[in-house]
Parts: C-alpha cells; sequence; structure tokens
C-alpha cells in the first residue's frame, strides 16, 4: 500500500534556507545541503527546494547547491522558484531535480505546463499554487503570493491538471504560517477536482495537524511544510511514528 | 566498472551519483566500445516505451546490451529500463522490447480499481515473491520510490516482488544474470543504495 509522504520544504536565497511567515519577515535558517542531508537521513520521504533568488548570481548558487545536495541525497527532489521556461525544467534537471514545480510561470504562460508534460512527462511536472479566499472564493495568486490573479483557484488546478501536470502542491496562503492546521475546506475541494496525487502545503504546527488532515482526507497524498521542521518544533521520525500508531500507511 | 547506458533518455546525473556514493565506479556512457568493457550494465529510462526502444535500437545499442546480456553480463534495467527488457509493451499500441525476459508490459489500469491514482507515484513497501540476489542487504516490507502507470505482466517466473497498488504490480525481476527494478534504486534512501550495493556484487555466469 502506498504511504503518505513528508516533505520538508527549503526556501533558498543566496545560498541560504530561509523561511518567511505568511510570506514576510524571512530569516536565515542553516546551510540547504547539511538541512537536505538532515532531513534524508531523518525519514523526510522527499524534499522541495523552492529558489527566491532574483540575480543571476544567485540562481548559479542555487543551481551549484542542487548539485551538491544530488550527489549525497537519495530521495526525489522537487525544485520550484522562477521556472518560466523549458530551458528552466532542463537547468534544475540536469542538476540533479527529479520533479519541477512551477507557480507564476504557469500563469504567465498558460503553455509552459503542457509543453514540459510532453518533453519530460507529467511525473516531472508539479503545479505550486498559492490560494487564498477573497470575496468568497478561492483565488489563486502570483509572484510568492504578493499578485491576485482574479482567477478562481480549483477551476485553473483543474486546468493545469489537463494539461499535464502530474502532481499539485496545495498552499493556502490564508493558513500558511498560522500553524493552526491545515486548509481542509480548500483540500477537500481540490481532491474532488483532480485525479492526480496532492499535496498538502501551510498551516502546519504540531503533529496532531498532519494526523487530521490524513484521517480527515484520505485523498491527500503528502503534507508539507518548512519551519516547523526547520526549527524542530515537528520532528520527522516522531511525526511518522504517530502516524503508524495511527494507521495511516507511512514509510518507517 | 559499471555502465550506465546513456540512449538519450532522462536525466542519469543521480544514478551516477549514487553508484558514487557507494564507492562503486560508474560511468554514464553512450559509446558501445566502453559497455562492452564494463563488469556490469545498467539500463535506465524514463518517459515512453516506444520512444525509448527506438532510440535504444537508433544508437545501436540495443544490439549491445542484448549481446553483453547473452553472454552472462549482470544487467539491471531501471523502471522503464526494467520495461525495457521484456518482449513487448502495449504502451500506445504495441512496440517490441529488447526480449531478454519473456513477459509484456500493460497498463495499471487493467488491475488496479478505478479510484486509485495513475501514475502509481510514491514509496511503497516491496513485498519479496522469492529470493533474489538484489534483496541481500534489504528486507521484505523495505518501501522503495516508485513512478509508473505501466507494468510488467505475464513473467510469473521472473518475479521477484511485488507492490501492491489496489492489486499487485511486479516491482523486481532476476533470470539468470538479468535483473530489473520497477522502482528508482537510486531515490529509494538507503534501502535503494543497498540494492544497487547488492548489484554490484553479483557476479557474471
Amino acid at each position: 500500500m502506498i504511504t503518505k509522504r513528508i516533505i520538508p520544504c527549503l526556501d533558498v536565497r543566496d545560498g541560504r534556507v530561509v523561511k518567511g511567515v505568511n510570506f514576510s519577515g524571512l530569516s536565515d535558517v542553516a546551510s540547504p545541503v547539511e538541512l537536505a542531508k538532515r532531513y534524508s537521513a531523518g525519514g523526510a520521504d522527499e524534499l522541495v527546494f523552492y529558489d527566491i533568488t532574483a540575480s543571476a548570481e544567485g540562481r548559479s548558487l542555487f543551481t551549484d547547491i542542487l548539485t551538491e545536495t544530488a550527489k549525497s541525497v537519495f530521495i526525489p527532489l522537487t525544485v520550484g522558484g522562477g521556472i518560466n521556461s523549458l530551458a528552466d525544467f532542463d537547468r534544475v534537471l540536469k542538476c540533479g531535480a527529479d520533479k519541477v514545480s512551477v507557480n507564476s510561470g504557469a500563469i504567465r504562460d498558460p503553455s509552459l505546463v503542457g509543453k514540459a508534460a510532453k518533453v519530460y512527462g507529467s511525473q516531472c511536472v508539479v503545479i505550486s499554487a498559492d490560494v487564498k479566499r477573497v470575496g468568497g472564493e478561492f483565488r489563486i495568486f502570483a509572484k510568492g503570493g504578493r499578485v491576485d490573479t482574479g482567477m478562481e483557484a480549483i477551476e485553473w488546478i483543474g486546468r493545469c491538471v489537463d494539461s499535464g501536470a502530474g502532481e499539485v502542491v496545495v498552499n493556502s496562503m490564508d493558513t500558511d504560517g498560522v500553524k493552526n492546521g491545515f486548509d481542509l475546506e480548500l483540500l477537500m475541494r481540490v481532491c474532488g477536482a483532480v485525479t492526480v496525487p496532492v499535496i498538502a502545503s501551510g498551516g502546519a504546527g504540531r503533529i496532531e495537524d498532519f494526523l487530521e488532515l490524513f484521517r480527515r482526507i484520505p485523498e491527500v497524498d503528502a503534507g508539507l511544510a518548512a519551519s516547523i521542521f526547520h526549527y524542530g518544533e515537528v520532528e520527522i521520525r516522531e511525526l511518522k511514528r504517530r502516524m503508524a500508531e495511527d494507521g495511516i500507511p507511512v514509510r518507517l | 566498472m559499471i555502465a550506465v547506458v546513456d540512449y538519450g533518455v532522462g536525466n542519469l546525473f543521480s544514478l551516477g551519483c549514487s553508484f558514487s556514493a557507494i564507492g562503486a565506479e560508474a560511468v554514464v556512457t553512450g559509446d558501445r566500445d566502453v559497455i562492452r568493457s564494463a563488469d556490469r550494465i545498467v539500463l535506465p529510462g524514463v518517459g515512453a516505451f516506444r520512444d525509448a526502444a527506438e532510440k535504444l535500437r537508433a544508437s545501436g545499442l540495443a544490439e549491445v546490451v542484448t549481446d553483453e546480456a547473452e553472454r552472462g553480463k549482470p544487467l539491471l534495467g531501471i523502471c522503464l529500463g526494467m520495461q525495457l527488457l521484456f518482449e513487448r509493451s502495449y504502451e500506445f499500441g504495441e512496440h517490441n522490447g529488447l526480449g531478454l525476459i519473456a513477459g509484456s508490459v500493460r497498463p495499471i489500469s487493467e488491475v488496479i480499481p478505478p479510484n486509485l491514482k495513475i501514475p502509481h507515484i510514491g514509496w511503497n513497501p516491496l513485498i519479496f515473491v522469492k529470493p533474489s540476489r538484489l534483496f541481500r542487504y534489504i528486507a521484505d516490507g523495505d518501501c522503495v520510490y516508485f513512478v509508473h502507470s505501466y507494468y510488467a505482466a505475464d513473467c510469473g517466473d521472473a518475479v521477484t516482488a511485488e507492490a501492491e497498488y489496489g492489486a499487485p504490480l511486479t516491482a523486481a525481476v532476476e533470470q539468470g544474470n538479468i535483473f530489473g527494478c520497477q522502482f528508482h534504486p537510486e531515490k529509494s534512501g538507503e534501502v535503494g543504495l543497498n540494492i544497487l550495493r547488492a548489484f554490484c556484487e553479483v557476479k557474471a555466469v
């Protein structure tokens, strides 16, 4: 039986891991390569590296980090941030990424997901959606959550999956950083609309939040979080032990 | 030396790194002479069966891999590389594989319940069916990482492990000096590295 995945997310800027609370107030945490090794040894099922660098210098620093990580970490590695073209897919896949996560790039160029799925296969293309409630509906936000696109989220995610996205990361901006649990309402809506794996992101503050997520929405495939893992508030081994105790299939 | 066959399908960076991590000398190569002189061969692959089979033939490497395997050199097919070992695939039509192991590759949608997601993606425990030299350093129930929508069918005798995904799916095969893993050992953490380690110790026949 397929197990539920626990995925730490590392936001990387200028070669260091950072984590924002509600997408602002970034603070340095650790070396990405060291953190990736620690998570892999500690039971993480997959890693997400998010490049939040804007400069070309930072970008090449990021691919160096990716290469270093791929040399010593042998679990699936998803890379996102600044993916706007097939050339960007190529750049990170060559450095050891297994999947590429597209966010603003897919909003700017709606054909990107389809083109990438054709060249690299759907299993390689992850759509990452920043979602926030606006006026009673779920909206897609672009540029790291700064710009309201005006597009309805569930429909947009559905379109990306139809175009060939093989996995969806749903990041609720309403619950992100609040540490009071995942956005179950949003996640249920997404799970009802797509048939590809769904990764829940935003809002985990403690072990019980993950248990509630997988109990309430068995269709969710994975839980993603950042700061609670970086700061040791939730330890992955302990989390997975508790999931197993609860009867949730998990890799121990 | 291990030759990881590069025939223009997928990214072999991680696979190369995984052999370095266990202290094995591996060369990612499309050079026939290098493959012929290697002690063992790894046939990787991602993407569509037909495209991969065509590229493997067009590069002339299908013949090299087949020859060397028939001579008794240890061969490990990974993911689509494992599927290529079989006689044929029914992925978008019917296409011939290398025919090194009897069996065919069929869509998992034919055997799994409709509510399960395709591809079968994620970590799933191995269920040992019979002993394999690849399992020397791992245990029944260890999890490995899968990403696939097709599976090897009708290959009864060769199957050494299965994974349960609404139906038993072929996870690993062994026939003489020829091995296959449907999952990605290079992405399966310490368990995966231990499978590669075991493959590096398999003796030629």
